[in-house]
């Protein structure tokens, strides 16, 4: 605590005097809060590296502990062919990792006032989450090099032309987007930061394994593969896995990219609604 | 919530909202701002409609609420920075905007530190510094001194009273008959989301004309038959005091003491205070205020 709690008076009123600016557009407030998350994200790195450190120890453990053993089990060459297989299934992962700090994040803001405070602002109320969701974004495929990075390292070689990578990122980054803004309404959603980790735990952990991220869907018993065919994660999975290494897209491709969609969308417009209903949390 | 208050504030003047934790008050402040639609009603704020010109009222307000509203993994400085850019300053007038707030709200030497370090005190200077990047016309200050030790108080007090000196209007919300007191030009009280009683503090005070009269106690019994006796007033067995509401005049002290004595309660002191909310309640609504208003 400094010396003296009274404001010095000799200062002319700052505050009244001058003219008021025009208030900055939609986009300009957009990146305001961009900036502002970023900062974040850059001053207290620990979320970020919880983000990748989950895939990448899930990453090296399976193609390390349990590589030859599901090679052979999968009727494969060699202990170096699992890590083919489990990279796209990884990358998913990484995705859904970014669903927890995003939540935090929301969260945090809506209980520590600074949200009400906007909210009392000449602003645009939206500005604030799409801030938020295009910071996440970034932050999440930042994150997911990182983890290609690691997989480059453990061996993954893959032979995909240009258009195929291009294609491999888009819809990294469409899964990115739509997660993000799913994350985005249930930080809304749970009453503390606290609560976010449970919410996030199935996009992080649950989803990809009961997915075909780390064994084919034939292995699995009858009422979990009906669950884990239809479910995002395997679409994503399977299209990245066509798009390289090769492998058959099928309807795996359409599925993706509607799913990516709609969660896009319904995350978008759920999250929107909450932030309108919910002024006085 | 709140029902029937109807209100005019003069420009440049504190209008204090006086009232127990759920009286009303925070909900006053959020339908003042914007942040709650009224069910019904009429609401003009810095002279527009509420409810037809959200986005006017909001750019002639600031609000400080209850809760700090300062963003917690930035510094001060950057908390102000990012107001200015919000309110579209350019980068070098948001510059010196955020230096001149950081050097009248005393917080040059934590400028550079996260506001998740700050005293409760230092927090809620920048979050009225925040509040006033804006260059609002109207303040809605929602219990600023709730939770600050004295010395912030009273410094929290000094910029109330600048704020005026510039010309905005101050909206504040207080549980205290002496903040408001100090502070206000006029003063509503709100009871249970009414408005029981308003006027300027001299008025009020009219109402209560000496406040309370304190006896303390040689022992617990003692302190019980009396309190007994009395039928009201708040007794307090840890200190061993009763405060009874009363005027302080030495007839109406020496009868209360008559009372006491009949009693066979053993008074130790006696102290006679000046009038605070829970006077002003039994005033106007006849009653002690049963919640505990003041908890000082």
């Amino acid at each position: 605590m400094s010396a003296s709690t009274a404001p010095t008076s000799t200062t002319p009123p700052a505050a009244v005097t001058r003219s008021r600016p025009a208030a900055p557009s939609a986009p300009r407030t957009s990146l305001t809060m961009l900036r502002r998350n970023l900062r974040h994200a850059r001053r207290y790195p620990a979320m970020t590296i919880s983000l990748v450190s989950m895939p990448i120890a899930m990453l090296l453990l399976f193609n390390y502990v349990f590589g030859g053993t599901m090679s052979a089990g999968m009727g494969g060459q060699g202990s170096g062919d699992y890590i083919k297989y489990l990279v796209p299934g990884i990358l998913l992962m990484a995705v859904g990792s970014g669903v927890l700090p995003t939540t935090v994040g929301v969260c945090t803001d809506m209980t520590e006032g600074i949200v009400t405070r906007f909210r009392t602002m000449p602003i645009n109320g939206s500005s604030i989450l799409t801030g938020r969701a295009v910071g996440a974004v970034i932050q999440t495929l930042l994150s997911i090099v990182l983890v290609m990075g690691v997989a480059f390292l453990a061996g993954f070689r893959s032979g995909a032309e240009p258009v195929e990578w291009l294609a491999a990122a888009g819809l990294l980054a469409l899964m990115c987007t739509a997660l993000t803004w799913l994350a985005v309404a249930l930080g809304q959603l749970v009453k503390a930061p606290d609560a976010a980790s449970s919410v996030a735990l199935p996009f992080s952990f649950l989803l990809p394994f009961l997915s075909s991220a780390f064994v084919p869907l034939d292995s699995m018993p009858d009422w979990l593969r009906h669950f884990a065919e239809w479910q995002p994660y395997t679409a994503f999975i399977e299209t990245l896995r066509g798009l390289l290494l090769g492998d058959e897209i099928g309807r795996y491709g359409p599925l993706a990219v509607g799913w990516g969609v709609l969660i896009a969308v319904g995350g978008f417009v759920w999250a929107r609604s909450l932030f309108r209903r919910d002024a006085t949390r | 919530m709140l029902d029937g208050i109807d209100l005019h504030i003069p420009k440049g003047s504190v209008f204090s909202l006086l009232g127990p934790n759920g009286a009303g008050k925070t909900t006053a402040v959020q339908i003042l701002s914007t942040l709650v639609t009224p069910d019904a009603g009429e609401v003009r704020v810095a002279g527009h409609d509420l409810v037809r010109e959200p986005e006017a009222v909001r750019a002639a307000i600031g609000v400080t609420g209850q809760f700090s509203a300062v963003d917690n993994l930035l510094t001060g400085e950057e908390n102000l920075l990012l107001m200015a850019e919000l309110y579209g300053y350019r980068r070098r007038q948001a510059r010196s905007l955020a230096a001149g707030l950081i050097e009248r709200f005393d917080l040059v030497e934590a400028a550079r530190r996260p506001a998740s370090t700050y005293s409760g005190g230092m927090r809620r200077r920048l979050d009225i510094a925040m509040t006033l990047v804006g260059g609002p016309d109207v303040i809605f200050l929602d219990e600023p001194t709730t939770g600050l030790d004295p010395r912030s108080r009273h410094g929290m007090w000094e910029i109330v009273r600048e704020l005026v000196g510039d010309g905005v209007t101050v909206f504040l919300t207080t549980q205290y008959l002496e903040e408001a007191d100090q502070l206000a030009d006029r003063i509503a009280v709100l009871n249970g989301g009414k408005l029981v009683a308003e006027g300027t503090p001299a008025e009020l005070k009219r109402l209560v004309p000496g406040g309370h009269v304190v006896l303390r106690f040689a022992d617990a019994a003692g302190l019980d038959r009396a309190a007994r006796a009395l039928g009201i007033g708040t007794a307090d067995s840890e200190a061993l005091t009763l405060q009874v509401p009363g005027d302080g005049s030495v007839r109406s002290v020496k009868a209360l003491l008559d009372w006491v004595e009949a009693t066979e309660a053993e008074v130790e002191g006696l102290a006679i205070d000046t009038p605070d909310l829970d006077d002003v309640f039994f005033a106007v609504t006849g009653r002690p205020d049963n919640e505990k208003a003041t908890t000082r």
